[in-house]
């Protein structure tokens, strides 16, 4: 696990947990919680599935936890960070650096190709850029090896598979090797050869890259193939409606 | 570099609302510019119509009149000069050169000016250009006529044609006429001034026309052939007159008799007691003369001699400050334009805004992706910023080339037509300000999107409701 030379943020030991939520609250209107999680830990380098069905409070959780919303109490450490006490500009940098986030579907830019979409982290965060051993271009292609999509890289996104789409997508997360991937129902839209495929290839990936992979998604069928799971529903105190 | 890349690409995927957003930024921009390049143009033509002359001299009157009449061919001469305060003035050693100047008689509703070769030896317009001859010859002769452009063309003359000049007097309703054939020797190349719709002879040629009907009675024999048509018009040497566009109206609706001047009798030698209205030949009359002085330091101390000229009363106006004044007394109009085309710009402005606006809704997704790589709201704010700055930028470029392009390309056009010289010229300040404001604008309208793309990340999270 490289830590970037000169990252104002916490080293990540292998003791600290990649996410740990202690009485988090978060609510979009005071006066109706939609988060009270008084524990939540998401240990480091390992793969973790979180099951959140749609109204468990899942999309604010993974707001909360890539900086994006703002706890309204409690602790939310991400990567030994305690993201309530960071500004927005400091925790926009932390997830630029750091993090890796794949979404349900529409993962892409549509103007950019699949390279440019793969390396757009990289170009945003000069961070994240350091943290490749190789060459952006070396390294990209090296990930999209992997990945199996080494020949759609000058592709756009409209000339992708659905599939390829999230392969590109889980290129995009993992290149500069993020200490943290956050995947939403990544595997939702795909078949279920493409979702066995696709899972295959998440976790050599994450693997590789020594990241922790934090998965969500409401398909409990998933569930037997990562270290550890969770149950958001389970976790979440807040009386939450949809 | 990245959000200029972004920035590009982006503009580039939604090419069509891009193109059209620009093309009205672009239309409303050339309107701005392109009217002030007209202003400009109108302003130098009409500043231009004469140039190189010190000081434009007439009877007393109002200096506005004295411009009209003798620059503009417009309205009638309040009087005349006597030879002998001209020859005074022509010797004056302040004065390097002189451009005498007879007017009110017409040929087809055309001007009549008699003068003398000084005319095309000094006359100047537009930044200092001499009159050139397209055709033919100076006028030199008491039977030479040379025509304006605009008269040669829409008469169809050529050098060599008769034509007849009309005057006449219309003192108690009595209408005696005159028509001698001239000869055109000449024709002026175009100007695009008031010169170009004049028939231009020799102060003899007006002394020969009036020789026909001095003391109101026809002088026989006719000298010359009858011209086609007899005309009563106005005599412009006696106040008050009307103007020579009547002329036509009067060609068909009098039959009178025709009577022929004798040309060939100079015209000192008639006995000015037969003239009729104080039309005195014991000299050649004039209307009004322009000069050039030996030095331009002269010019104010001559301009108040002949302002206080004891024989005769005389005014001296110095036509550029005439010129400037009259423009601004008539340039109400241009800041209508002005304010006209500066809502046009606002309205192109807004159109740009609201494509920016609609377009947001459908790039949330977008900006989400963006948010979770870790971009800021600086980088979001500053992408949608450098779009429609672009866009503005685009636009105002655009606007200016289609500006320039359509001068370069239409310039022969709207001189030939209009007579409206509109100079390919660099933007002025006032136009900088424009381009400056456009884009400056199109940035500033640009934060009103970007601040909502923002606050729409922040509710949106990662997952934007689309």
């Amino acid at each position: 696990m490289t830590n970037a030379e000169g990252s104002e943020f916490a080293p990540d030991g292998a003791l600290t947990p990649a996410v740990e939520l202690r009485q988090l609250r978060f609510g979009y209107r005071p006066g109706t919680p939609v988060l009270q999680v008084d524990s939540l830990v998401v240990p480091a380098g390992e793969s973790v599935f979180l099951h959140g069905p749609s109204g468990s409070g899942k999309t604010t959780l993974l707001g909360i936890i890539a900086g994006v919303l703002k706890a309204d109490r409690g602790e939310a450490l991400v990567l030994g960070n305690d993201l309530t006490r960071l500004g927005g500009s400091d925790r926009d940098h932390l997830r630029g650096e750091r993090l890796g986030y794949i979404f349900q579907m529409f993962n892409l830019i549509p103007y950019l190709s699949a390279f440019d979409n793969i390396t757009l982290p990289c170009r945003m965060n000069s961070r994240r850029m350091k943290r490749l051993d190789g060459s952006l271009d070396v390294e990209t292609r090296a990930l999209a090896r992997t990945l199996e999509i080494e020949s759609l890289l000058g592709a756009r996104p409209g000339e992708l598979s659905v599939g390829q789409q999230q392969r590109v997508a889980a290129a995009r997360a993992l290149l500069g090797r993020p200490d943290l991937v956050v995947a939403d129902e990544p595997t939702s839209a795909l078949d279920a050869d493409r979702r066995e495929a696709f899972l295959g290839l998440l976790f050599e990936s994450c693997r590789e890259a020594g990241a922790t992979l934090l998965f969500v998604s409401h398909d409990r069928s998933l569930e037997s193939r990562f270290d550890r799971a969770l149950s958001l529903p389970d976790v979440n105190r807040a009386p939450v409606a949809a | 570099m990245l959000t200029l890349d972004l920035a590009r690409r982006s503009l580039r995927n939604r090419l069509l609302p891009s193109i059209l957003t620009v093309l009205s930024i672009a239309f409303s921009v050339a309107l701005l510019v392109g009217i002030e390049n007209i202003r400009n143009g109108l302003r130098a033509s009409f500043t231009g119509t004469i140039s190189g002359t010190d000081l434009i001299v007439g009877p007393q009157a109002g200096s506005i009149q004295l411009l009209l009449y003798s620059v503009f061919g417009m309205g009638s001469p309040t009087g005349n000069i006597s030879a002998e305060a001209y020859e005074h003035f022509q010797n004056h050693p302040a004065v390097a050169w002189t451009i005498p100047y007879a007017l009110g008689d017409s040929h087809r509703g055309y001007r009549v000016i008699g003068t003398t070769e000084d005319f095309y030896e000094h006359f100047r317009y537009r930044g200092g250009t001499p009159l050139a001859l397209a055709q033919g010859d100076r006028a030199r002769d008491a039977m030479d006529v040379v025509l304006g452009s605009e008269v040669a063309e829409r008469l169809e003359y050529a050098p060599g044609d008769q034509i007849v000049v009309t005057h006449g007097m219309g003192a108690a309703g009595i209408m005696d006429h005159d028509d001698t054939p001239f000869e055109v020797v000449g024709i002026l190349e175009r100007t695009g001034t008031p010169v170009d719709r004049a028939l231009y002879m020799t102060l003899e040629g007006i002394d020969a026309m009036h020789e026909g009907w001095e003391g109101g009675v026809p002088p026989a024999p006719p000298s010359f052939a009858p011209g086609g048509e007899g005309a009563a018009e106005d005599d412009y040497y006696a106040a008050p007159p009307t103007p020579p566009v009547e002329t036509d109206e009067h060609e068909r609706d009098h039959g009178h008799e025709h009577q022929h001047g004798e040309t060939q009798t100079p015209a000192g030698a008639q006995d000015p007691s037969l003239h009729a209205h104080d039309h005195d030949h014991g000299g050649t009359q004039i209307t009004s003369f322009f000069l050039g002085t030996t030095s331009r330091f002269e010019m104010l101390s001559l301009q108040r001699e002949i302002n206080e000229y004891r024989d005769e009363p005389l005014m001296a106006i110095a036509p550029g400050i005439a010129l400037a004044e009259m423009w601004r007394s008539v340039g109400y109009a241009e800041d209508g334009l002005k304010i006209v085309s500066f809502f046009v710009v606002i309205v192109g402005l807004l159109g740009m805004l609201v494509s920016l606006y609609t377009a947001l809704d459908a790039r949330r997704r977008e900006m989400a992706i963006f948010r979770a790589l870790g971009a800021g709201p600086r980088r979001i704010i500053g992408l949608l910023v450098v779009e429609s700055g672009f866009l503005a930028l685009m636009g105002a470029v655009i606007g200016v080339a289609l500006v320039y392009g359509s001068i370069f390309f239409f310039q022969g056009t709207v001189e030939a037509r209009f007579g409206l010289l509109i100079p390919i010229r660099p933007l002025g300040s006032l136009e900088w300000l424009y381009l400056g404001s456009v884009v400056a604008a199109g940035f500033v309208l640009g934060l009103i999107p970007a601040a909502k793309a923002y606050r729409n990340t922040l509710t949106d999270g990662l997952s934007p409701r689309s």
